[in-house]
């Protein structure tokens, strides 16, 4: 059962896809809590499992070849009844109920999100009607308006009646941030909410989405790989490897006390605007192919610290906890 | 010591007609590059950085000449002699251009997939005339090696490679024809975090050992503050400011410069930037005096009525700002952790 202040629960989920090349273990062994009212932020490299891990939450994942073949994503309702998402049938009525109504998502390709032949005004009002079946098409459309006018489209009243193709990759993307915000979500997942935008927007919509969580009092999970916007917007976060999380802690706990190699690692390699200037120090080498990971700690032979003989050979063990509330997944912290 | 001018800029415009209908009636310009003076250094690398679509790609290719500028000139200091680039033949061009090179910002259509590694990288050679066969192989193969891929690889083909590795080739056919003036066009914004920092090492480590000089084109700055010597502001169409980098960035000189900076997200550093208020201007009706002051939270009367001079200077601060000596502007310096 989910500690109370837990709107959700992830315990050690599998997600994997069963592919002529193989078995991609997408995302293995995922455990991660978020905190009503708080921002959970996750971060990782290109392939390391995040869109995988935010659409098994929703049941978005294609199936065949995608499966949830072990572990629970447990999720508290309005009532505070708790259900376990990943147990419920991907097409039924409670998980369509609960996407875009309880949780809604913002999707990394804004372009998806979007059919082109009708105008953004018309989508983003159907959403919202289809939530209000009580609300006036007026009302729908003034709230439209003010939607767009909050994620700084600049002349809403105007370019309601766009068509997609008439939107740069920006705006759309920010057309789909209104489209998500619409049905005031009690959970908001965020992935790559900003990669497409300029700093100075990308402060507007940061901005915006703090302002609405201390309104509403909504729970996000923010996913992305841009560092820096994770250490400002989070309240907790969780690093990925390969298809599971290998640290998470408070959002202080993990930027001033990184424990996992990765994570240092990641610091290391963000160029800073704050204090000296320092060389940067990144991991070697790539990730390796999720179909092949190799035995023992997923991160080994990348690993500046690799303890010969005791990495290489089995698996850490999940949640090691440092310190209070701060989780790592590593030899060096196992006595 | 010294450090010479390589490339010099003088009021450089590149713009785009904007046709509507069957006639492609002109109807409006683009004014994508709209005056733009600059000198870059001997072995020192410029960052440009600003806004999406403000001009920086554009002013890059024009200052290689893959596009016809519309006005302007550009002088190149060739074996110390100082060329102008526009009014070459197509002879003398071919011999500056194969001093500049690019390198550009997605991995996965830079580079000829139909063509091996090796061949993407002797192509700038084989264009130029420049070397035999076996020389060619053999300078493909350090150059491999020194861009960190192993020498092995020069008979794959692109597509088997990741990001990092196939910018790592790119990088690779840039430098096989020995340039010494390199615009590199946000050469990392396509790469993970720690990929990233692994190119941009070996970019400076590359800088020393060959004597390159870069336009260092992104909208990082932390990627720009980590690569560059001076630094220099674009804001539609126009450079705004100019300076050494930690002077830039500690003590900003132009409003424009001041909200960029403290747009950039860091711990602890919610709620107290300055939120630009409205949008970029339409690039076709651009605002009368200041290019910035419709967005500009210091803006009076002045700005509207006069055009900010720009001095093309070289080596010192300056900004294209009428208030630069007065206004007391926020810096890095002043960001601290809550
Ligand atoms: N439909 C699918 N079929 C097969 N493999 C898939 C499928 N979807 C995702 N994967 C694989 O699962 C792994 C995790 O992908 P995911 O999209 O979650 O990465 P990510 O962390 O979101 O990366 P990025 O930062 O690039 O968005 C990748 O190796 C990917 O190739
Ligand atoms: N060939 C072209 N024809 C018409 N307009 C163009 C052309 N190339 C660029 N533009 C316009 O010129 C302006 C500057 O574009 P440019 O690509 O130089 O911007 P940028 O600063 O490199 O942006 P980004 O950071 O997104 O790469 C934009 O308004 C763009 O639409
Ligand atoms: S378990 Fe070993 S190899 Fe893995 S991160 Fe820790 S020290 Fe490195
Ligand atoms: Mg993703
Ligand atoms: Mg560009």
């Amino acid at each position: 059962m989910n500690k109370d202040d837990n709107i959700l629960e992830m315990k050690n989920l599998k997600t994997h896809f069963f592919t002529d090349r193989g078995t991609v273990k997408a995302v293995d062994g995922v455990n991660l809590n978020v905190k009503k009212g708080k921002t959970l932020g996750v971060i990782g490299e290109s392939g390391c499992g995040k869109s995988v891990t935010a659409h098994s939450i929703l049941r978005l994942i294609p199936s065949p070849p995608g499966q949830i073949v072990d572990g629970s994503i447990n999720y508290q309702q309005k009532d505070n009844k708790i259900i376990d998402l990943g147990k419920l049938d991907a097409r039924g009525d409670t998980i369509r109920n609960i996407r875009g109504n309880e949780i809604s998502m913002i999707f990394q390709e804004p372009m998806t999100s979007f059919g082109p032949q009708y105008t953004i005004g018309h989508q983003i009002m159907e959403a919202i009607m289809i939530h209000n079946p009580e609300m006036a098409e007026e009302e729908a459309k003034n709230k439209t308006i003010y939607l767009l006018d909050q994620v700084g489209i600049p002349k809403a009243e105007e370019r309601v009646d766009s068509y997609p193709h008439e939107f740069s990759g920006g705006m759309l993307q920010r057309a789909m941030i209104a489209m998500a915000l619409s049905c005031s979500p009690r959970l908001l997942i965020a992935d790559e909410p900003t990669t497409a935008l300029d700093v100075t927007v990308e402060a507007q919509i940061l901005e915006l989405l703090e302002e609405l969580q201390d309104e509403t009092g909504m729970s996000i999970i923010i996913i992305t790989h841009n560092l820096a916007v994770v250490s400002e917007v989070a309240d907790q976060i969780a690093v990925m490897y390969l298809g599971r999380e290998v640290e998470f802690a408070d959002s202080d706990q993990i930027i001033d006390n990184p424990l996992h190699p990765y994570t240092r690692g990641l610091w290391n390699s963000i160029p800073s605007l704050d204090g000296e200037l320092k060389e940067l120090k990144p991991v070697k080498g790539t990730v390796p192919d999720p179909i092949n990971i190799p035995a023992g700690c997923p991160f080994a032979d990348r690993c500046p610290e690799m303890i010969a003989g005791v990495c290489d050979q089995g698996n850490p063990p999940d949640k090691i906890e440092v310190e209070e509330g701060h989780y790592v997944r590593c030899f060096l912290y196992t006595e | 010591m010294q450090q010479d001018t390589l490339v010099e800029i003088n009021d450089l415009k590149q713009y785009f007609a904007i046709e509507k209908g069957i006639f492609n009636r002109k109807v409006g310009e683009i004014k994508a590059v709209n005056g733009v003076s600059l000198k870059i250094k001997q072995r020192e690398t410029l960052g440009l950085v600003g806004e999406s679509g403000c001009g920086k790609s554009t002013l890059g290719r024009a200052v290689l000449r893959l596009q016809e500028p519309t006005a302007g000139d550009i002088y190149f200091n060739q074996e110390d002699e100082k060329v102008s680039v526009l009014e070459l033949n197509n002879r003398d061009m071919r011999k500056v251009r194969a001093n500049m090179q690019m390198i550009f910002q997605d991995p996965f259509s830079s580079l000829n997939e139909r063509m091996t590694v090796m061949d993407n990288i002797i192509e700038p050679l084989v264009v130029n005339n420049i070397g035999d066969k076996a020389s060619r192989k053999k300078r493909a193969g350090d150059l491999l090696e020194q861009v960190g891929l192993r020498r092995e690889y020069l008979s794959r083909y692109p597509h088997s490679f990741s990001g990092g590795q196939r910018q790592r080739v790119g990088i690779a056919r840039a430098l096989s024809i020995k340039p010494q003036f390199i615009v590199a066009d946000e050469p990392v914004s396509a790469l993970d975090v720690s990929v990233q920092a692994q190119i941009l090492n070996l970019l400076k480590k590359l800088q020393k050992e060959m004597d390159l000089t870069f336009l260092f084109i992104s909208h990082d700055l932390g990627v720009i503050r980590y690569v560059s010597d001076r630094i220099a502001v674009m804001y539609m169409g126009n450079i705004v400011e100019i300076g050494e980098r930690e002077e830039l960035l500690r003590n900003p000189y132009h409003p424009y410069t001041e909200a960029l900076l403290s747009a950039v997200p860091r711990p602890g550093q919610r709620r107290n930037r300055i939120v630009l208020e409205g949008s970029t201007p339409d690039p076709i009706n651009l605002p009368s005096g200041c290019i910035f002051r419709t967005r500009c939270p210091y803006a009076e009367k002045k700005c509207a009525e006069q055009k900010p001079e720009w001095e093309n200077v070289e080596g010192e601060h300056f900004a294209a700002c009428h208030f630069k000596d007065s206004l007391e502007l926020k810096g890095i310096k002043n960001r601290k952790r809550a």
